[in-house]
């Protein structure tokens, strides 16, 4: 019988059973946790962080096991971020706090979520810390590969690596947990490809599903100069309408939070410190309106990818089970009129566009636009 | 009393300074510090010995105004800078306004304020005072400035032909320092003639406003040659890379959006469905000859490439346009 807290944690079975090892005594000081995206890294390394904090190795409804849920526990740090990156001043700040001994009698657990979006500069700041930490100090990283990270960083640490659930899994994850239909369940698990987190977005939020729908729908109308000029704009205007009711509300809400600290109101005074703190507040709420739709444009793509998929799938004779079944007209249609060297060719194209993109901050548009040309079949 | 522009400071400055407080107030720096340093001329005009000195605003306490008003062992006439006059403390202002309503006979007192409406009560209490004299600086606006060249020259003892003043501003652009050197050195070089476009051509003439639309018109355009030309010019002049791809980009997203539009729409509809001004369409459709949606989609992934490069992806920011600027001009050409 596992404990309570693995639960969350679905198709991870060989994980787990690492994990609860390692609570029960086989014990090191620093881990990176490895998956792909949506497979429960940052939910894997919380689940690890509970487990260790709680005296029953993790039954999920003991004080700490809830303090570590709800993210209050005094003996668990986690860092994310929702910028573009982790600089070192916020690094330098967490090796400090590392060396602290635990408030409580256990361990000091440092969680840094997104150890991929870390500096150059501050990775090596972590690299003393997480070699010799001090002693009941545990650091959790997690990172999407194991390549995402500094060499230096990857050798300090235990790698524990994440396997991509099967469609099954996640659907009976949505039946049990969220208590989806299983049609339903079964449709959204397909189109997440094992990102569960997306898969429940999907099967419980009815925009979710028709972005999606738009997204997977462009291939085939992909017949014309014009066609791919008006997906690119298409996709590219989803994507700031899907991040914008991310960012809008909480925007609003930090405005109104800073404007209450400094005691402004409508009209009036400003004391002199306002304008930096609120320039200041504007500049990290762009970068983080600018991650959100490029983090948006980045799941179309896996979606556009795995209309592709499919469609290879079926110029190869394979009878894998298609990602987009409902689709079904379409990929045939697709796939009669090119070959699996055209396809590889298109499916190569999505990822140059989201390198250029990600990596090298080409503008989204132009990114989109230079793809969906890559992509049409005139 | 107030002095709209730089060029007509003859007047504006009082001629009288000691025993009154000068108010430069304005956003333009280069007009703010030429009414300062005329003061010091002025002061320096009737004691050559006089002390000079200046300080922040910020830093001013009733102590230090006092100080600086106060009279110097070696020499009794002084000229005082206040600079940054909106950072003046709270509590400095009222002693201010104090000195203001009795200075010293022998101290010239500049206050500059850098404009906006942070402190501007007090600005409007000292312009009550009777002896404070206000001198307004505002830039020129950019019909103006070959007015602004016309007077710098005058100022200088030279002439210069209305249309070498246009030239002039065309090329050196639209900072004002610049421009004040410029008309500097052309009057001393051709002291006593009139400065002609010529001159002006002699001087300046490589420099004339290569920008990154230039650049991606020619390309668009298919004329490969002045296209690179442009280039050259344009990142010699400092313009950074991404803008001129990101005009590329623009110019293709165009051209593309113009070709694929359903017929028959007015010029107005048309505009709005492409995404541009209206005056754009006709340059756009003279472009539009030439390409074929192909060749078209063949550019906008170069310039995709290319923009990847500039922002790290290759070494070389300046060959990467390069090939892209001619890639997407001869695949004008050839089709």
């Amino acid at each position: 019988m596992t404990a309570a807290v693995w639960d969350g944690l679905v198709g991870q079975a060989p994980v787990v059973e690492r994990l609860q090892r390692a609570v029960a005594g086989d014990m090191t000081h620093a881990w990176l946790f490895t998956g792909p995206p949506g497979s429960g890294r940052s939910n894997a390394a919380l689940a690890f962080a509970a487990a260790l904090q709680c005296p029953d190795g993790g039954c999920g409804h003991c004080d700490s096991c809830h303090q570590v849920e709800v993210g209050s526990h005094p003996d668990v740090g986690v860092t994310r971020t929702e910028k573009l990156s982790i600089g070192v001043d916020e690094v330098r700040e967490l090796v400090r706090t590392s060396a602290l001994a635990p408030a409580g009698r256990r361990w000091q657990v440092m969680v840094v979520e997104d150890a991929d979006r870390l500096t150059d500069q501050a990775a090596n700041a972590l690299l003393k810390a997480i070699e010799e930490p001090t002693e009941r100090t545990v650091w959790l990283l997690c990172a999407p590969t194991a390549e995402d990270v500094l060499p230096t960083i990857r050798s300090r640490t235990r790698p524990v690596v994440l396997a991509t659930p099967s469609t099954e899994a996640v659907a009976a994850f949505l039946t049990s947990r969220d208590g989806v239909a299983p049609e339903a369940a079964s449709y959204a698990a397909r189109a997440s490809q094992g990102h569960i987190g997306r898969a429940r977005a999907l099967a419980r939020d009815e925009d979710t599903r028709r972005r999606r729908v738009e997204v997977v729908g462009i291939p085939a109308r992909l017949t014309s100069l014009g066609a791919c000029m008006t997906a690119a704009a298409d996709l590219h205007a989803l994507a700031q309408e899907e991040a914008t009711a991310q960012t809008s509300e909480h925007d609003a809400r930090e405005k109104s939070e800073l404007d209450r600290a400094y005691g402004v109101v409508e009209r009036g005074r400003r004391p002199r410190e306002y304008a930096p703190a609120l320039r200041e507040m504007e500049k990290s709420q762009k970068t983080r309106a600018k991650r959100r739709i490029l983090d948006v444009v980045d799941r179309g793509l896996m979606d556009l990818v795995s209309v592709y998929r499919d469609v290879l799938m079926v110029q190869l004779g394979t009878s894998a089970e298609l990602v987009n079944a409902e689709l079904r007209g379409d990929v045939d249609r697709i796939a009669g009129a090119t070959t699996a060297e055209q396809t590889l060719r298109r499916i190569e194209a999505v990822f140059e566009a989201r390198e250029q993109m990600l990596e090298f901050n080409v503008p989204p548009l132009l990114a989109l636009e230079s793809l969906m040309v890559a992509l049409c079949q005139w | 009393m107030a002095q709209r522009r730089g060029s007509e400071t003859g007047g504006a400055v009082p001629r009288e300074v000691l025993g009154r407080i000068v108010l430069v107030t304005g956003p333009e720096e280069f007009l703010a510090e030429r009414a300062v340093q005329q003061v010091r001329e002025l002061v320096r005009e009737t004691d050559a010995e006089a002390e000079v000195s200046e300080t922040v605003a910020s830093d001013l306490t009733m102590a230090s105004l006092g100080d600086l008003a106060a009279p110097s062992l070696f020499s009794t006439t002084r000229c005082v800078t206040l600079r940054r006059l909106e950072d003046l403390p709270d509590d400095a202002g009222p002693g201010l306004l104090d000195y203001a309503a009795a200075p010293a006979d022998d101290v010239a007192l500049v206050l500059v304020h850098s404009g906006g409406q942070k402190g501007s009560g007090l600005l409007t209490k000292l312009r009550k005072a009777d002896t404070v004299v206000e001198v307004k600086t505002a830039a020129p606006t950019p019909r103006e400035l070959p007015g602004f060249v016309t007077a710098e020259l005058r100022g200088h003892g030279s002439r210069i032909e209305p249309e070498a003043a246009d030239f002039l501003v065309l090329a050196v652009g639209h900072d004002l320092r610049s421009l004040s050197a410029a008309a500097h050195q052309l009057a001393s070089d051709f002291e006593g003639r009139p400065v002609t476009t010529e001159m002006v051509k002699q001087y300046f003439g490589g420099r004339a406003e290569a920008k990154s639309f230039v650049v991606a018109d020619h390309a668009l355009f298919g004329r490969t040659t002045p296209a690179l030309e442009e280039l050259r010019w344009a990142l010699d002049g400092g313009t950074a890379p991404v803008l001129v791809s990101s005009a590329l980009a623009a110019g293709l997203r165009g051209l593309a959006r113009l070709m694929s539009a359903p017929r028959g729409q007015s010029e107005g509809d048309l505009a709005r469905a492409v995404g541009v001004p209206p005056w754009k369409i006709k340059t756009l459709r003279s472009q539009a000859r030439g390409w074929e949606p192909a060749s078209l989609g063949h550019a906008i992934r170069v310039v995709a490439r290319a923009d990847a490069d500039i922002k790290g992806q290759a070494s070389d920011p300046a060959y990467a346009l390069e090939r892209a600027v001619i890639t997407v001009s001869t695949a004008r050409q050839s089709s």
